[in-house]
């Protein structure tokens, strides 16, 4: 399975990582190694085999729906890179 | 009494009862050593002498008005995914350099309730990805039995602090292998629990259906001892689990006659070093001498899809846990850009080193349109072929003995720029974490004068079996609290 460059550019920008041309030669190339040495569970019979997603059989866990203390707005604040008012600060979302 | 850094949890516990030395004595014996040490270890990424002398007082007022734990009063390590209130918290990433936790984690409350004193914050490779810590963003550890050669990871530090004496037990976290890899490589006692009985809260999450936080120590007693003060139900992690748990240190110093033990001959394939091979198979002979029921017959076919399965989920799972760090909220970030989204991907492209950005790629790709049914739904339902032929092994056997690691500890820069090589180190460990089975590493002899480590699994929940087997294995043996001869 080999990843070309623009493969590689795409994943990137669905993961949010800006890349450099240097990573991306160097990425297409190690990712395609990796994804090589996958190929073989393609061969394994799977019909009719449930997915696990979690080891354990625990599933819909519930508990009552009680108000308890937070964190506050200051401590919730204290590792903003930039805040302003008491929010967090980013460039503008919308164009 | 200079060299109480030498002692076990166990021996320095009733030393602090007898009133020989006491817990301030004990952790500033464990900081000279630090002082002493860590400048060619590199077991910490940051050291809290000032918290561990107070924390140790405390512990003398504790163990004066007869309240104390086993563990009052014990230097450890935590390893630095495990946030404490107050205390910087990295995961060995330079994108969180300089967050500072806002809250505990549950095991560090359970240590804390306990009365343990906190030494520092163990180096790791970078969110727990790696098997060296060659891929922490503060540079490697190094291994105190050969100072030119990894400690294995991703809890490297955790291990090689325990190994060098810059701490008594240490917590550690395990995801396909990260405290039993290092374990071994470093000579200590590393244990992997059951998924669902250590809870997650306050972890920096990697890999969700298998993060574990688990102990390591210098002997089995010390590992039971800290794995008993963590385990049980958190209501703020819903996948603990809920049922009551035995006392592990009820299994120490039984006889394991009649203990059904199968060795999974697929676990013996080349690349395992010949005197890797030589000291498990002495370590299969004393088990034996025990009057264990060895049979090397047994046969896990799966075992060797357990690589890809694992490298597809843990990614995919990486991807989505490590979507969070945006630069917006904590941690580093890169405002130079002019839009928000150019700030996120300079965020993360200057904030993750290239083995996190690899497994986020890697995961980004299985999860996308297209790949999903070819690589993680296909991932997980090996995944349950694994567990089944497990189930159906432990129907014949109590626990399953293998080798932890293929290898001893390798040299720094050795597998750094080939991925997939070290992927390979982790080929022992990542079945039983695929399953959620607990799994323990110990000691079982030197190859070339570095550790061999032998591994044992159980089934779900069932440490004690695993616990009980690994004390008379270390009984019967020469290797309990041997430290290198780091000078």
């Amino acid at each position: 399975m080999a990843l070309t460059n623009h493969d590689v550019l795409h994943i990137a920008h669905l993961a949010r990582i800006s890349l450099t041309d240097a990573e991306v030669e160097k990425f297409a190339v190690q990712l395609s190694g990796i994804l090589d040495h996958f190929a073989a569970l393609a061969a394994v019979p799977t019909e009719g085999v449930e997915p696990t997603a979690h080891p354990l059989p625990l599933s819909n866990v519930m508990r009552e729906d009680e108000v308890a203390s937070s964190l506050s707005r200051h401590e919730v604040l204290a590792n903003a890179p930039q805040q302003e008012d008491g929010y967090f600060r980013v460039r503008g979302v919308l164009e | 009494m200079t060299d109480l850094w030498r002692l076990t949890a166990h021996e320095a516990h009733e030393g602090l009862r007898a009133r020989q030395f006491t817990s301030v004595e004990l952790t500033q014996a464990v900081l000279d050593r630090v002082a002493a040490v860590e400048a060619r270890v590199h077991a910490y990424i940051t050291v809290t002498a000032d918290v561990a002398i107070e924390q140790a007082r405390e512990a003398d007022v504790k163990l004066a008005t007869g309240s104390a734990t086993p563990l009052t009063g014990i230097p450890m390590a935590v390893k630095d995914l495990i946030v404490t209130k107050g205390v910087r918290t990295t995961a060995g990433s330079r994108i969180l350099e300089n967050f500072i936790p806002p809250y505990d984690s549950h095991v560090y409350e359970c240590v804390r309730r306990a009365g343990a004193v906190m030494v520092g914050k163990s180096n790791m490779d970078e969110f727990a990805m790696g098997s060296s810590t060659e891929h922490s963003a503060f540079g490697p550890s190094h291994n105190p039995w050969d100072e030119a050669r990894v400690p294995g990871g991703s809890s490297g530090g955790s291990a090689a602090a325990v190994a060098a004496g810059e701490c008594l037990v240490s917590l550690g976290s395990d995801t396909g292998g990260s405290i039993r890899q290092p374990a071994a490589l470093c000579g200590v006692v590393g244990l992997d629990p059951t998924y669902g009985r250590v809870s997650r809260f306050g972890i920096v999450a990697f890999g969700s259906s298998l993060d574990q936080v688990g102990p390591i120590g210098r002997d089995v007693e010390d590992v039971a001892t800290l794995l008993d003060c963590i385990s049980g139900h958190d209501p703020r992690d819903s996948t603990t689990n809920p049922e009551p748990l035995p006392d592990l240190r009820h299994y120490l110093g039984r006889d394991v006659r009649g203990m059904r033990v199968g060795v999974p001959r697929e676990y013996f394939v080349e690349g395992m070093e010949p005197g890797v091979r030589a000291r498990i198979d002495e370590a299969l002979k004393l088990l034996e001498g025990l009057g264990c029921e060895v049979d090397t017959s047994l046969s896990l076919p799966s075992t060797e899809h357990a690589l890809a399965v694992y490298y597809i989920i843990a990614p995919s799972e990486a991807s989505a846990n490590l979507a969070r760090y945006d630069g917006v909220k904590y941690g580093f970030s890169d405002r130079t850009g002019t839009t928000m989204w150019q700030n996120m991907e300079e965020t993360r492209a200057h904030g993750f080193g290239n083995e996190v950005k690899r497994r986020i790629m890697l995961g980004t790709y299985a999860l996308s349109a297209g790949y999903y049914d070819a690589y993680y739904l296909k991932a997980q339902k090996v995944r349950t072929l694994i567990n089944a032929e497990f189930q159906a092994a432990f129907a014949k056997y109590d626990v399953i003995v293998t080798p932890t690691s293929p290898t001893v500890a390798f040299p720094i820069g050795a597998k750094i720029d080939d991925p997939y090589a070290m992927y390979l180190n982790d080929v022992y460990t990542l079945p039983s974490s695929v399953a959620g089975l607990p799994a323990l590493s110990l000691p079982c002899g030197l190859s070339e004068g570095l550790p061999v480590g032998l591994q044992i699994v159980g089934n779900f929940f069932d440490e004690g079996r695993v616990i009980m087997l690994a004390d008379a294995f270390e009984r019967a043996g020469k290797w309990a609290n041997c430290l290198p001869d780091l000078a």
